[in-house]
């Protein structure tokens, strides 16, 4: 039998759920012995080159780029997973959804205290930089989620049993500890 | 015919950096530029929030160094809370945030070199990346492989001892910290059973350096000449001038190690430091302002803190420090691949410092916190693995965050990530009218010299998602590359 194929990737978040997938420690080298990763910033494979058993998702949407990798997980990956806050609800920078995106670029450009120089008022805006959506998007907006790992980041023992569980399509034994999230 | 180039981080499919290469009329580059194409808001949207918020808030624009801006955030609230600056903690205090940050220093530097650059130099940069990742490094070096696992494990630990969580901790308050560690903690990673244990992690970081240097003499044009151009180098030292990655005065020397910054205490950093805003990346590019935008750009990071420290405080890293300035017979250096040997120098010099702290009493029993007349403004500054990171808050009397400024590393080291694309640039894109994969792969290491990943300005690890574009003198795109 073949291994399962996983693949992951970071939209807007920190890459502290990718961290946490690493803090499984000496089980990552068993976990390369279980199953086969396509598409990861963990190893060198950019671009889809098959069909995925489990994609992991760390991160919402916050600009036009992080949609369109979304859905090409979602065509190819039979299982999807939101891993984390960001994912699931937006996270950290959903924070600015209540603020108009101007404001949050003439803070950053504009009015900072170590910009003192920017007399001509340039804000960037140029047509090799993606623009930035109006609000951050939870995953499960865009496209169907499977399933959800709670936590910020959610710890390494969760996403290691769940991955487990999908691998081996059993049902997840989580103790309560485990599941705990903040 | 003028040309342009993009290498595109994946752009499309997972991009946060991006290059573009623009050529002119007899094929030569004429322009670089690496555009960060990441912006989150951060400096707004904690306006309003409560100050103490500040260090478990922000920490979450990078998981993979959250300590740092844990620990700056905190320090720039001690002066809010009228703790003082840096130096006003209990001993327990300031003994627990520093393991917590050589912990860090440790888990983050060891990931760097053993999960991200390793592979180039254990495969080749010119290898199938297939296998030039550290799956690969898995297989093939399994030895190299668990070395690094068990030590970024190591440092994760500390941290999780010291500020309660391995990502995106709760340790730091302002003021202090809020646990002492225990005497079993201690205990272990004194005397756990190999490898976990400090001496073990001393003796691999230790064989860690030998692995670079012996890289080094059987690949020196690689590491020499990949990458060389003359920059400015800031970092905090200690009032001493010792390497200190927690607190210290401003220091920065230009390319011939003349001071241009002489050890100014850090509050002061609006008069020293300004940042210009380009319109083709969300990425700022801060410089010194005596030097003005075109000069005062600097380096900031392992290579620029040994380029401006005169000396490493523990005895085998000062050994290894020795060795790195007599190659460039004291001088600053100026080879971004020689980033990965100041590095490891580091590695070596946290696994010592934890050892030191490990033995400190102060850890396991004292006041943790500090508390004195309230201020409304706090900055605080901190040596990430990547580099100086500032932290600038201002409050109201709600305590309230009105204001809130971040300098993080990775802005810091926006000009050098342009120089060090451009030179790699010129070097084999001339004449080009297609990029390579050989092309593409030498940007990659040129950036990841500085960053893994980018992380805090991006956010890809490992692999640089880049996407590169080539253009012609009238702006025709003529090839584009992202990366497989």
């Amino acid at each position: 039998m073949s291994k399962p194929v996983i693949a992951t990737t970071s939209l807007a978040g920190c890459f502290g759920c990718h961290m946490s997938i690493l803090d499984i420690d000496e089980k990552i080298l068993d976990l390369i012995e279980l199953v086969e990763f396509n598409k990861s910033p963990i190893d060198d494979i950019k671009h889809f080159t098959k069909q995925c058993d489990i994609g992991l998702i760390e991160g919402g949407c916050c600009n036009s780029e992080n949609i369109h990798v979304l859905r090409e997980f979602r065509e190819h990956c039979k299982i999807l997973v939101s891993v984390g806050e960001c994912a699931i609800m937006g996270g950290l920078p959903a924070f600015r959804n209540n603020i108009p995106l101007k404001e949050c670029l003439r803070e950053a450009y504009l009015l900072s205290p170590s910009v003192q120089a920017n007399h001509e008022y340039i804000i960037p805006n140029d047509e090799d930089i993606p623009m930035i959506l109006d609000k951050v998007y939870p995953c499960h907006e865009i496209v169907k989620i499977d399933y959800f790992l709670p936590g910020c980041p959610p710890r390494a023992e969760l996403i290691w049993e769940a991955l487990v569980a999908l691998i081996k399509n059993r049902p997840m034994d989580l103790p309560y500890e485990v599941i705990k999230y903040d | 015919m003028n040309q342009k180039i993009i290498i595109e981080p994946v752009t499309r499919v997972e991009g946060h950096g991006k290059v573009t290469i623009h050529l002119d009329e007899e094929g030569n580059v004429a322009r670089t530029r690496l555009h960060i194409v990441e912006f989150r808001g951060f400096e707004r949207f904690v306006q309003g929030r409560p100050y103490w918020e500040m260090p478990v808030l922000v920490q979450r624009l990078c998981g993979i160094c959250p300590v740092s801006h844990h620990l700056a955030a905190a320090k720039a609230l001690d002066v809010i809370v009228g703790a003082g600056t840096g130096e006003g903690l209990t001993p327990t205090g300031e003994k627990m945030r520093r393991l917590m940050h050589y912990g860090q220093i440790f888990q983050s530097h060891t990931l760097h070199f053993f999960h991200l650059a390793s592979p180039d130099l254990l495969f080749g940069i010119d290898a199938d990346p297939a296998i030039r990742n550290i799956i690969g490094v898995a297989l093939k070096h399994k030895d190299l492989a668990v070395q690094g696992v068990m030590m970024r494990k190591f440092g994760q630990e500390i941290i999780k001892a010291t500020a309660g969580k391995k990502i995106h901790g709760t340790g730091a308050i302002p003021g202090g910290i809020n646990k002492h560690l225990t005497p079993e903690e201690r205990d272990m990673f004194l005397h756990g059973p190999d490898p976990l244990n400090i001496d073990k992690m001393i003796e691999w970081s230790v064989a860690a350096v030998d692995f670079f240097k012996s890289y080094h003499k059987k690949n020196k044009d690689l590491i020499d000449n990949f990458s060389v151009f003359p920059s400015n180098h800031l970092s905090l030292v200690r009032k001493d001038g010792a390497l200190d990655l927690y607190h210290g005065v401003l220091r920065a020397v230009d390319a011939n190690g003349k001071k241009i910054l002489n050890d100014v205490d850090y509050h002061d950093y609006l008069k020293y430091i300004d940042e210009e805003v380009r319109s083709w990346s969300y990425m700022k590019f801060p410089y010194l302002k005596h030097l003005g935008k075109e000069n005062g750009w600097y380096t900031v990071g392992p290579l620029a803190r040994l380029n401006t420290c005169d000396f490493i405080p523990t005895p085998l890293a000062q050994k290894e420090f020795e060795e790195f300035k007599a190659y460039t017979n004291g001088k600053p250096n100026n080879m971004s691949m020689h980033m990965h040997w100041a590095r490891l120098i580091e590695v070596l010099h946290a696994a010592e410092m934890m050892k030191e702290l490990l033995n400190d009493p102060d850890l396991l029993e004292g006041e943790l916190v500090v508390k004195g007349k309230k201020q409304y403004e706090g900055i605080g500054l901190i040596e990430a693995p990547r580099g100086t990171l500032f932290h600038h808050y201002r409050i109201n009397e709600n305590d309230q965050v009105v204001m809130a400024n971040l300098i993080v590393s990775t802005t810091n080291n926006n000009q050098p990530m342009n120089n060090a694309v451009n030179v790699v640039a010129k070097k084999m894109m001339t004449g080009q009218r297609e990029i390579t994969e050989a092309m593409k792969n030498a940007v990659e290491v040129a950036i990841r010299a500085y960053d893994p990943c980018l992380s805090c300005a991006t956010h890809a690890l490992g692999k640089m998602p880049l996407a590169l574009y080539l253009y012609d003198k009238d702006d025709n795109l003529i090839d584009e590359f992202i990366s497989q």
